[in-house]
């Protein structure tokens, strides 16, 4: 650490997060903007819940709820749950596979970038001129009835972040592939490595649809194209296809990662090997592959006629098999162990109920016969919060506890992590399990209120204090993190003490170049068996030497800015005389920094042996 | 090996694309990337199955009205000696013969920039004799989005292969730079795959009805 960890001010710290390759640094990066939009999409969510709490309300008008309504959805789709997923994958997938960064560092920058203006962009929209306002989903026929630039705000923001998640997909992939340390077979992965590479591949597959669905209704929209438009022979089922061909994978991208988080730490807080590796690799992969079959579930009732339907209930039921194995694996790794029921420990125990609960009404919606009774009520919110919320969230909020210390160096405290805890769980059933109810009965989703007298009084008012539940975990949640930080007690490697992978045997947070020498892996849960062997650390596989680094760079950054600027060109160019010209200039900056980017010679430099050694002579403990 | 190490004919690797990890990465790297260009212009070549022949009036040219032979199988031909032309050319960066690469590099620049030419003719001819546009009916859209986003493709290929070929003009072949011209030859056969795809169902299928 000699020559490298000089103390830095505010405008080099801030460069050197604009520039940086470091995966650790931008997963950094990752979780302060998703936690950012994580908070942006639950305001939005205490709007509707408000808007919502009693009969007739007009604290917002029928407008600004459609806006709010698709707003949350998208924000907490694309610009929280997405980038939060990248945020773990990327602080911990290259320290569980032994690796000293990714396969591509300057993509992975490029990739958070895209991420960041595209969400920055749609999120503009309301300051200029109103928010889309067509769902989440934004089907074609309302989205070319829309009037305004929010669709086209939608349409250009997903478009750039779509292209960074596409881009960090095939990193992960190629770094799975081509950068494990010596001896760790793909067997030997941990789960969440593994929910890692399958999601990596889903999203390699899932995205390019979304952009050309995207594409379709940007040139529909702006460029006078007639995909979509019945009266020019288009036809607006196309994008429903598209959009669920990506849509239905995407939901799969969110959660089987929380899967690994959760697989993660059930084995560490059981001090047990994880039940049934094998078959929960098995699954990981099946659902996986289920997961592009399965898409036109949520197109029943759009009439593609009873063969269809009744192909896709099928392949729909056939997804809970392999997500039943897992369920019961995580029980059996419980069983018999010794359980510490720290904070993680809690949020993946709740977990388990939770998303059953979203599971088993899956497989209600999944038959396409019933699916005409449930569609387009509260019973469809109340079934996809329950996986969303019940599965993903948990997930996250579950690592963000249990990742915590090998990101910051320091410990969530443990307290007020089980408060948030209880009140996040505690809000999650009150708020959403009412809501099964309100749809059976017949609440339609979607509307901005609702009359008296009809039945939906109480249980969207119970509805509405269980989302206050909820805010206030945020906050407790928050308090902490800014309590933490400032105390910053320092903990050492493996702060749980049952740390089983690769990423607790190294400090936290880690050195930028993770591995001092790449370690030897002997089998599953690496440093535990190293551990159980009575060894502190592990075996290195190769001798000290010289370690190759990439430069940092602010490529990415001005890639990414090119194509946001050219955004606003393509948005304005029908009504301003500045459009076309801005659209031009911002995809010249963009292609231009590609060109420097291809013709400048970037061979990263290497650290010498000599600065290595003197960490072990000086005794720093990183 | 380094990137930055010199070679002779001798000592240079058989497989040189691939004979560093930062090579091994971009190779496997870019494959992904194919497979993820494949997926977007199969959604492409749906969405105009879907609405080919799709036009809002009878007065509307068909796909067989509109496409000719000659022009079309003279694109063809073009485009699949370019990516003959392009196998040379990798031929001889794996015998670390720069000057013959670059040679038939740029007879694989100058074909696919005829192929672009003939395309942009093409497009024109449509437009102006046939009223048949980027916005004149659903199959018009879908049309031009899969075909134009081919070339498109090629324009990008050709700035692409050409960018390297200056850049490296003077200093000739290096674990550095042989992926990268490795890469851009991967992405010019993709394209060709491609457009025998388009050949098939766009001009072909459109031909017989």
């Amino acid at each position: 650490m000699s020559t490298y960890a000089q103390k830095k001010g505010a405008g080099a710290v801030i460069w050197d997060f604009l520039t940086t390759v470091d995966h650790k640094k931008i997963a950094i990066l990752y979780l302060i903007a998703g936690g950012f939009f994580f908070i942006v999409g639950g305001l939005e969510a205490m709007f509707i819940r408000i808007q919502l709490a009693i009969p007739d309300n007009n604290f917002v008008s029928a407008g600004v709820y459609n806006e709010i309504l698709t707003m949350h959805g998208t924000t907490m789709i694309f610009l929280a749950a997405m980038p939060l997923v990248f945020a773990f994958m990327n602080a911990v997938m290259p320290l569980q596979i032994g690796a000293r960064d990714v396969a591509f560092p300057f993509l992975n920058s490029l990739g958070f970038w895209l991420f960041f203006f595209g969400g920055v962009f749609l999120n503009l929209s309301w300051f200029l001129g109103g928010a889309p306002d067509a769902g989440w989903t934004s089907y074609a026929s309302l989205s070319l009835a829309s009037e305004g630039h929010g669709i086209d705000f939608y349409v250009l923001g997903l478009q750039i972040s779509g292209a960074g998640t596409l881009i960090g997909g095939i990193n992960f992939l190629v770094t799975i592939i081509n950068m494990r340390a010596p001896g760790m077979t793909y067997m030997r992965m941990p789960l969440f490595t593994w929910s890692t590479f399958v999601v990596s591949a889903l999203i390699l597959f899932a995205f390019p649809p979304l952009t050309i669905g995207l594409f379709l209704m940007m040139f529909d929209r702006m460029f006078g194209a007639n995909f979509f438009d019945h009266t020019m022979g288009g036809n607006t089922v196309i994008w429903e296809h598209f959009f669920w061909i990506f849509g239905h994978p995407e939901v799969y991208i969110l959660i089987l990662p929380a899967f690994g988080i959760f697989s993660e730490i059930f084995a560490t807080f059981s001090r047990k090997r994880l039940f049934g590796y094998s078959s929960m690799v098995f699954a990981t992969v099946l659902i996986g592959f289920l997961g592009f079959m399965v898409w036109a579930h949520h197109m029943f009732t759009t009439g593609l006629g009873p063969i269809a339907n009744a192909i896709f209930a099928v392949a729909t039921m056939a997804i809970a098999v392999p997500t039943g194995i897992k369920i019961f694996n995580w029980l059996f790794t419980m069983w018999g162990g010794s359980i510490k029921f720290t904070t993680p420990m809690l949020y993946a125990i709740a977990f388990i109920p939770s998303f059953v609960a979203g599971g088993v009404t899956g497989v209600m919606l999944a038959s396409a016969a019933a699916d005409y009774q449930y569609h387009d009520t509260y019973f469809v919110v109340a079934h996809f919060h329950y996986v969303i919320v019940g599965g993903v969230v948990f997930g996250l909020l579950a690592g963000t506890h249990f990742y915590w210390p090998k990101m910051f160096g320091t410990m969530l405290n443990e307290f007020l992590g089980k408060i948030s805890f209880w009140l996040f769980l505690i809000g999650f059933h009150l708020t959403f399990f009412i809501q099964h109810f309100l749809g059976l009965m017949g609440m339609p989703r979607r509307i901005f209120t609702f009359l008296p007298d009809q039945g939906f009084e109480t249980g969207n008012l119970i509805s509405t204090i269980g989302a206050f539940f909820m805010a206030i975990s945020v906050i407790v949640l928050l308090i902490n993190i800014i309590m933490t930080s400032v105390k910053n007690e320092k903990v050492g490697n493996d702060p749980w003490g049952d740390g089983r992978t690769l990423e607790w045997a190294l400090p936290s947070p880690p050195p930028f170049y993770n591995f001092k020498q790449l370690p030897l892996v002997r089998g599953l849960d690496a440093y535990w068996l190293e551990k159980m062997e009575g060894k502190k650390g592990m075996t290195p596989a190769e001798p000290l030497g010289d370690i190759h680094m990439p430069n940092n760079s602010f490529i990415p950054f001005v890639i990414s800015l090119g194509l946001f600027i050219a955004a606003f060109g393509a948005m304005y160019r029908a009504e301003h005389s500045w459009g076309l010209p801005v659209l031009i200039a911002g995809m010249l900056v963009t292609l231009l920094s590609m060109l420097v980017r291809s013709v400048k010679d970037d061979h990263g430099y290497h650290i010498h042996k000599e600065d290595l050694i003197d960490d072990n002579d000086k005794g720093v403990k990183a | 090996m380094h990137a930055d190490e010199k070679f002779t004919y001798e000592t240079w690797p058989a497989a040189p694309e691939r004979a560093t990890l930062e090579a091994k990465n971009k190779f496997l790297g870019f494959w992904f990337f194919l497979g993820g260009e494949t997926v977007l212009f199969a959604s492409l070549f749906a969405t105009y199955l879907a609405l080919k022949d799709k036009v809002p009036t009878a007065e509307h040219h068909l796909a067989k009205d509109l496409f000719e032979m000659p022009l079309v199988f003279l694109m063809t031909m073009l485009l699949l000696t370019s990516s003959l032309t392009s196998v040379y050319a990798m031929y001889h960066m794996k015998n670390f013969d720069f000057k013959k690469m670059q040679l038939w590099l740029g007879i694989t620049v100058l074909l696919g920039l005829a192929f672009l030419c003939l395309e942009v003719y093409e497009f024109n001819h449509y437009v102006h004799e046939f009223h048949h546009t980027f916005t004149s009916s659903a199959f018009g859209s879908a049309f031009y989005a899969l075909v134009g986003f081919h070339g498109g493709h090629v324009a990008f290929g050709l700035l692409w292969i050409v960018a390297l070929m200056v850049r490296n003009s003077k200093r000739g072949l290096s674990l550095y730079n042989a992926p990268k011209f490795y890469v851009a030859s991967l992405y010019w056969h993709f394209i060709d795959v491609v457009w025998v795809f388009i050949f098939t169902v766009v001009y072909l299928m459109g031909m017989v009805g």
